[in-house]
């Protein structure tokens, strides 16, 4: 018998092809971060002067996206919208994903009673629709984006603490884990060394979706006057604005509504490209 | 008359409770539960390899994962080198934990997928500070050298190995803590019949250098009877019969063991039997025949075998054998004779 | 290329194939999992068809019966009683399958539909193939169940599989598969989920079920203990071929082929306890980018130039014995020596 290395086989090549989800993701992705962090760059007018020569335009070369009924123009609106939405739907989105990975972490990789108790807190959470809590919690905190944030964190952290609970629980089931244990490491090393890069996945890929329902909901609050405050160019603000000419002059409302279908899936794209790139080889 | 065992267990019971059902409920009936362990009693002594055998449900993982305190036993206590392993002070436990260690079955399972081998075996070496920092990368080559890997394997990631490799990745992770005692759960059972040949090679020859202790947990007789000095058979969660290797398979004194060497198929074609070793299939886990366990499925049984559980008792040097029938078995001048 | 030795007779009763071929497109090139294999399986004959995974030989014996799911392509020759099932029309081969050949496989837990008493699944397989009215049938089932040794037949015919233990449901994976008396029985690793007791038990009823029906058997197995306590011949196979083929007796007594030395070697055995044991070093290729010449020349030491160039047909050389190897009579000297 030989006394020499094992052969192993070469390096698999990473080969894998360019997920179109990922090419999509970072076109529409980075082309609303250039809008948000330089709006004026890509705005043809101030969003905030007004026209009286130009009143409820509608399309056309000067105004690709009309003007409103001060005669401002609708494409740079919703530019220098994008500020705040993509703004909202960071802010909303990370401080619910952190403490949520860490609680779920921990709750996943501990169970019994403290999982039970998480449980309940769950089942509570999601019986009361997500958007009537968050306006109830607005409501007694006051509108604005700031008392948004809180509301939406308030109660958003439980989704991905669920989610990382549960895929916690079992990758805690897996021989690595008890490797782990075995070697006698620490709990936290466990936790957040083993498990939780293992565990992660859907809960990042859920952000992504999260952030796009973050951009939705911060526009139904501004919509609704709960969110970001007129004069602000805020997607939902815009589109308030617009409904009582809806009829006369759609496009005060429609361009607004694209933008936030357009972003949105960016963020599902990236959901997805996501999901791929993260997947792990077993 | 011998020196004290390196690790001792002693009474070791291990129940897991199903959870409780409606019906449970409704009649106010504690929940079900498997008993995984039933009173064990066993003893490792330095240097040898214990193997332990039996099939599945027979409680054999549930011992390895004793033996290394990944589970608690309910009752009883296991000791590595005279201390109940359950009461050591944190700095002694750490230490335990350094010098016992386990090597798992499953080869995709048993490592962290998101860590490199040279992560895997650094973060051994470094907490437990087996090496000044500075020696880590040197140690490394070292590990995988011992366990038959090139130097390069230690930028690789679990996925690029094969089953093989991977176990030998697991068993570097071990030996880095440079352990007194591998516990081996099924170590090859997932390989190909080549491949286990080369990783049992590989634990004989480390065995021998680094002089280890093993314990050889497999359903496997072939394999246990091939690398251990001394064998444990369980059933249903108790240990029926231990002895030296070569005197448990050459005269059996239980009708388990012997049931069980008998079924397992011979490499010789001229001597194969046409009638089956043992009759019957395990009972519920659930609802243990009172007595002796075996009693559903033993041609031997007789009344004080449904009445009473028979305790390992002994038959010969080092053998011990749990069956009221003390004659069963027994070499006859005539079975002396054809050995 | 191959020749049936005389006392074989396999003209009118068994099974003859012939050159058969199964390969699947696969992104990175086209594999070859079953490459040319000939076979000859008599009445009343048990033969073992071993190897490790990935040797092609359950895909062979799926082959046999072209069961083979898409996009994998089946060709060659399966004769079976004088009729070519390679040519037959799907639904002729239908009728066949289930009646005069059935299969049965590794994992009883899933072969068997969940949400469907026993019973009634042996029952099906004679309302598919017979014209047994409700009556008949029931009694054939009930007959068929103590057959396969199933204690309590006529009450458990009633449960699901989840009632049964794997040992009892491979019973009744074997009562279905005997419900229409086939004359062939293809075994897929029937007995690897088991424990040891409880494969004893199923390989002694393979057996009888021979002996009472007249059954031929291909039995697929990596454990060759099991072939010793089964099987009458057995074919070896490494990368998608035959590498040997003889009577078990003679396989085991001198292997002639490099990786047959090396499987028997690597199988402990009793009075050489903790020696090392011979092992193969390396593990099998991928079918995709097989070696040249032979496709076992990277793991074997007997290995010259010539297996790196050529590859080594099957050949018989002596009765009813095959071999595809350029050194085998090195091979087989060396096993005598030792």
């Amino acid at each position: 018998m030989s006394a020499g290395a094992v052969q192993i086989a070469p390096p698999a090549k990473r080969r894998r092809a360019l997920p179109g989800t990922l090419v999509g993701a970072v076109i529409v992705l980075g082309a609303s971060l250039a809008m948000a962090f330089f709006p004026s760059l890509f705005a043809p007018y101030d969003p905030t002067a007004f026209d009286y020569n130009a009143i409820m335009h509608g399309p056309s070369w000067a105004h690709p996206f009309g003007t409103d009924n001060f005669g401002r123009d609708m494409l740079s609106r919703v530019i220098h919208a994008y500020r705040i939405d993509m703004q909202i739907a960071v802010f909303a989105t990370t401080g619910p994903f952190i403490f949520g990975t860490i609680v779920g972490a921990l709750v996943g990789y501990v169970g019994g009673w403290v999982e039970a108790v998480f449980g309940r807190v769950v089942d509570a959470v999601i019986t009361f629709p997500f958007l009537v809590l968050v306006i109830a919690i607005v409501s007694v905190l006051g509108p604005g984006l700031r008392n948004m944030y809180i509301a939406v964190g308030v109660v958003d952290w439980v989704f991905y603490a669920r989610l990382v609970s549960a895929e916690v629980k079992i990758q805690r089931r897996l021989d690595y884990a008890d490797a782990a244990r075995g070697m006698g490491y620490g709990h936290m090393r466990i936790i957040f060394r083993h498990l939780l890069p293992n565990a992660i996945t859907p809960a990042v890929v859920y952000l992504m979706t999260d952030m796009a329902l973050a951009i939705l909901l911060g526009s139904s609050l501004g919509y609704l006057g709960l969110g970001a405050q007129p004069p602000a160019a805020e997607w939902g603000v815009l589109i308030a604005d617009g409904k009582n000419f809806m009829t006369t002059a759609w496009w005060v409302s429609v361009f607004p509504g694209i933008a936030i279908v357009i972003t949105g899936l960016g963020f599902s794209l990236a959901g997805d490209a996501l999901a791929d790139l993260l997947r792990v080889n077993r | 008359m011998r020196d004290m065992p390196l690790i001792s267990v002693e009474g070791v019971s291990k129940r897991f409770r199903l959870p409780r059902t409606a019906s449970d409920i409704l009649t106010g009936r504690p929940p079900a539960a498997v008993h995984a362990l039933n009173n064990v009693d066993l003893e490792v002594h330095r240097g040898e390899t214990l193997g332990i055998v039996g099939e599945s449900g027979c409680g054999k993982s549930t011992l390895a994962r004793c033996l290394v305190r990944l589970l608690e036993p309910d009752e009883g206590l296991v000791r590595f080198d005279g201390k109940d392993i359950g009461l050591l002070p944190q700095a002694e436990r750490r230490a335990f934990n350094r010098r016992v260690q386990m090597i798992f079955q499953d080869p995709y399972s048993s490592l962290n997928p998101r860590m490199s081998v040279r992560q895997v075996l650094s973060e051994a070496l470094s907490v437990h500070a087996m090496r000044p920092k500075a020696d880590i990368p040197a140690r490394i080559t070292e590990l995988l050298g011992l366990v038959r890997l090139p130097a390069d394997a230690a930028n690789r990631y679990p996925h690029e190995f094969s089953g093989g490799q991977r176990q030998r990745i697991g068993i570097a992770r071990a030996l880095a803590v440079e352990p007194e005692v591998l516990v081996a759960d099924e170590l090859v059972s997932a390989l190909d019949v080549s491949v286990q040949a080369q990783v049992i090679n590989l634990l004989l020859d480390l065995q021998e250098r680094l002089k280890l202790t093993v314990v050889f947990v497999a359903h496997d007789l072939r394999l246990v009877r091939h690398i251990s000095h001394r064998v444990a058979v369980m059933y249903l969660g108790k240990v029926v019969e231990t002895g030296p290797t070569e005197a448990l398979f050459a005269t059996p004194r239980h009708p388990y063991s012997k049931a069980l060497l008998d079924a397992a198929p011979e490499l010789d074609p001229a001597r194969q039997t046409r009638v089956a070793a043992a009759r019957g299939e395990l009972p519920n886990p659930l609802d243990l025949p009172t007595g002796c366990l075996f009693n559903t499925r033993c041609p031997f049984a007789f009344e004080r075998c449904f009445a009473e559980r028979p305790n390992l008792s002994n038959r010969g040097p080092a053998h011990f054998a749990a069956c009221h029938l003390t004659d069963f078995g027994k070499p006859t001048p005539a079975t002396i004779a054809a050995q | 290329m191959t020749a049936p030795s005389p006392d074989r007779n396999t003209a009118g009763g068994g099974l003859k194939v012939r050159g058969l071929t199964t390969t699947f497109a696969t992104p990175r090139g086209l594999a070859t999992v079953v490459d040319g294999i000939n076979l000859d399986v008599a009445p009343g004959e048990i033969v073992g068809l071993v190897g490790e995974s990935g040797s092609g030989k359950s895909m062979t014996l799926r082959s046999i019966v072209r069961l083979v799911r898409e996009p994998g392509k089946v060709s060659g020759q399966v004769e079976w009683q004088g009729r070519d099932l390679m040519a037959m029309r799907e639904a002729d081969l239908r009728k066949v399958r289930g009646a005069e050949i059935a299969m049965i496989f590794q994992e009883p837990m899933t072969a068997l539909n969940p949400v469907l008493p026993v019973r009634l699944q042996i029952e099906e397989n004679l309302s598919a193939h017979t014209t047994l009215d409700r009556r008949a049938r029931r009694q054939r089932a009930l007959e068929l169940m103590n057959i396969v040794g199933i204690p309590a037949a006529e009450r458990r015919l009633d449960e699901y599989p989840h009632q049964f233990s794997g040992g009892m449901r491979q019973r009744v994976m074997i009562a279905i598969a005997l419900a229409n008396s086939p004359k062939l029985l293809l075994a897929d690793e029937p007995t690897t989920a088991l424990d040891v007791t409880i494969q004893d038990q199923i390989l002694k009823l393979i057996l009888d079920l021979r002996d009472r029906f007249g059954m031929s058997v291909v039995f697929v197995t990596h454990d060759l203990g099991v072939v010793a306590a089964t099987c009458d011949r057995m074919a070896v196979m490494y990368a998608g071929r035959i590498v040997e083929t003889g009577t078990v007796a003679q396989v085991f007594a001198e292997p002639h082929h490099p990786y047959t030395r090396g499987l028997l070697g690597s199988v402990p055995r009793i009075g050489a306890e903790r020696s090392m044991l011979l092992s193969i070093e390396g593990m099998p290729p991928g079918l995709i980018d097989l070696p040249d010449g032979c496709a076992f020349h990277p793991r074997c030491s007997f290995a010259t130039d010539r297996c790196r160039a050529e590859r080594p047909p099957l050949e018989s050389f002596a009765a009813g014995r095959e071999v595809a190897c350029f050194h085998h009579q090195t091979v087989a000297a060396m096993a005598e020596a030792a």
